[in-house]
């Protein structure tokens, strides 16, 4: 009886305040979706620095017709200047390091050059001589570049040596950044949502406060009091928290699954599936927040 | 029932307290008219009693209790205990006069089928048979009254707070209401009745205790109350 009194009471109160209840549905809606995205990020940075680390390479660049390099000054690499880094490569000095080495000749390089850039005009200007010969170097422990970049940079024949790490790392930056500017918006957004629901709670006593006196009077108790309260804004943030769910998932399934998946193979997302992983905390959160905000707004403005 | 030993209540530092070592005891089953001029201290006897306001010195019984002992999560068992009903009715405009009555019973738990079978009953006690599924805008000012100490009974307090139920009612309705309340007291419900009303006291021969800025300058069994205008004459 208690209890569908309570959602009575909810029901009413919902119906008397839609504006506000649907502007905190909207608020939260919009900071759990940031909160999510953040966690998003951070969850596709660990998935690629697991798999990328694993599979980082160290490239030596050999010298081509118009490398500037010193390493070049005898023009394009020759046969012994190769034999003798390859040698190098697999000597005993550098066993420790070096995992696996494998030879890409300019025929290959334009192979995959053509491959990543089908659908760019350029492809058909470049040549297979304009493309450095390199060996593809898999490292022990992928820490250790700096070891095979010292060794090999200033080689007869080397032009350079490039670690996919930097690259990765740039990468990984961004992703950073945007996590970080992700949780901003989301805390400013969180903040809003706060007052918000803080406001919302206060306009909903003050239009029943006649049921709140009268209750009081009779002898209703503190929770019989105020949980119709809290749960107008818990029902509304949970509201908000599902629609944030619904979003990120959609978003991730049409974006990484649909798309991003196919146009970069060989990189590591995560899955949609994951997203559901974030489901259960962007509700707790949601529901924390309401909860504790119309509380606090309550103990100021319904005496019990 | 009500045992005021000693109170004293002051709202401000500065102003006179607005009851002033007030002593005074009220038995159960009693009726008693609490009279005196506004600001004379009625409205704080009753707030005391409710514990919607603690009292500066003294102590506050209440069916035995001291309610400055009364934890705040214990103070809505003491609340149940005791009907108000005020001056201007507090009745829910939205909510029909059965649901008006119904809410003070829904709001403490009790069972749909209770509700259904105490509901009536109360309001015939009270005058208002057939009157159900009036709205309070409907009604008269009389009517609108007779749904709010219905309301205020149908938890089958021991006490019943009565502050200036006739304030905004003509003569002859006001009598109807001193008759539902005197049944009421006949049933042994403990009624308090806060009043300037001096024809009603008259004409009912209850207890009287008269408060002046304050303090009790009168406690009579079956008193009379001549008002502010006869008390200056005399």
């Amino acid at each position: 009886m208690r209890l569908a009194f309570i959602l009575s009471e909810i029901g009413s109160g919902i119906r008397r305040n839609l504006s506000m209840v649907t502007s905190v549905i909207l608020v939260t809606f919009i900071s759990l979706t940031f909160v999510g995205a953040a966690g998003l990020f951070q969850l596709q940075i660990n998935q690629m620095k697991g798999y990328w680390y694993d599979r980082v390479q160290v490239t030596i660049y050999l010298c081509v017709d118009n490398s500037s390099e010193t390493s070049c000054a005898t023009g394009p690499v020759t046969e012994e200047q190769r034999a003798a880094i390859q040698a190098k490569l697999e000597s005993e000095q550098f066993a420790p390091y070096v995992d696996t080495v494998s030879y890409e000749s300019q025929e290959e390089a334009l192979g995959h050059f053509r491959d990543q850039f089908a659908n760019s005009p350029i492809v058909d200007s470049v040549t297979a001589d304009q493309l450095p010969e390199s060996f593809r170097v898999s490292l022990v422990d992928a820490e250790k570049y700096e070891v095979i970049d010292e060794a090999f940079s200033s080689e007869p024949g080397v032009d350079a040596v490039s670690d996919q790490r930097d690259f990765l790392e740039a990468i990984f930056r961004y992703m950073n950044w945007a996590s970080v500017v992700a949780l901003v918006i989301a805390g400013i957004m969180t903040f809003c949502a706060i007052l918000l629901i803080a406001t919302t709670i206060r306009l909903s006593a003050f239009s029943r406060r006649r049921e709140t006196g009268i209750m009081r009077l009779v002898g209703a108790s503190k929770a019989v009091i105020q949980l119709p309260f809290i749960l107008e804004g818990v029902i509304a943030a949970v509201i908000g928290a599902v629609l944030a769910s619904v979003t990120l998932w959609g978003t991730s399934r049409f974006l990484i699954d649909g798309w991003l998946v196919n146009t970069f193979p060989q990189t590591a997302f995560i899955s949609s599936q994951q997203v559901l992983l974030l489901v259960p905390a962007l509700i707790l959160l949601g529901a924390i927040l309401a909860g504790l905000s119309s509380l606090l707004t309550l103990r100021r403005y319904v005496k019990v | 029932m009500i045992r005021f030993d000693n109170v004293t209540k002051t709202y401000d530092q500065k102003s006179q307290p607005a009851l002033d070592a007030v002593s005074l005891d009220v038995d159960r089953g009693e009726f008693v008219f609490l009279v005196g001029a506004s600001g004379s201290g009625k409205s704080t006897f009753i707030r005391l009693v409710l514990k919607e306001d603690q009292a500066s010195k003294g102590a506050v019984y209440v069916a035995g209790q001291n309610v400055a002992n009364i934890p705040s999560w214990r103070v809505p068992r003491l609340r149940r205990g005791i009907g108000v009903v005020f001056q201007d009715f507090r009745l829910l405009p939205n909510k029909t006069v059965f649901s008006n009555v119904a809410f003070a019973m829904q709001v403490i738990g009790r069972s749909r089928a209770v509700i259904r079978e105490t509901v009536p009953d109360v309001l015939a006690t009270v005058g208002l048979e057939g009157k159900n599924n009036r709205m309070p805008h409907e009604l008269s000012g009389g009517e609108q009254q007779r749904v709010a100490i219905a309301r205020a009974i149908v938890n089958r307090p021991g006490i019943l707070l009565a502050d200036e139920p006739t304030g905004n009612l003509d003569p002859t309705t006001s009598m109807g209401i001193m008759k539902v309340l005197d049944r009421i007291n006949q049933n042994g419900t403990t009624v308090v009745m806060a009043t300037h009303d001096d024809d009603i006291v008259n004409t009912m021969r209850k207890r009287v205790v008269e408060l002046h800025n304050g303090s009790v300058v009168r406690d009579d069994a079956q008193g009379i109350y001549v008002g502010e205008a006869g008390a200056l004459a005399e």
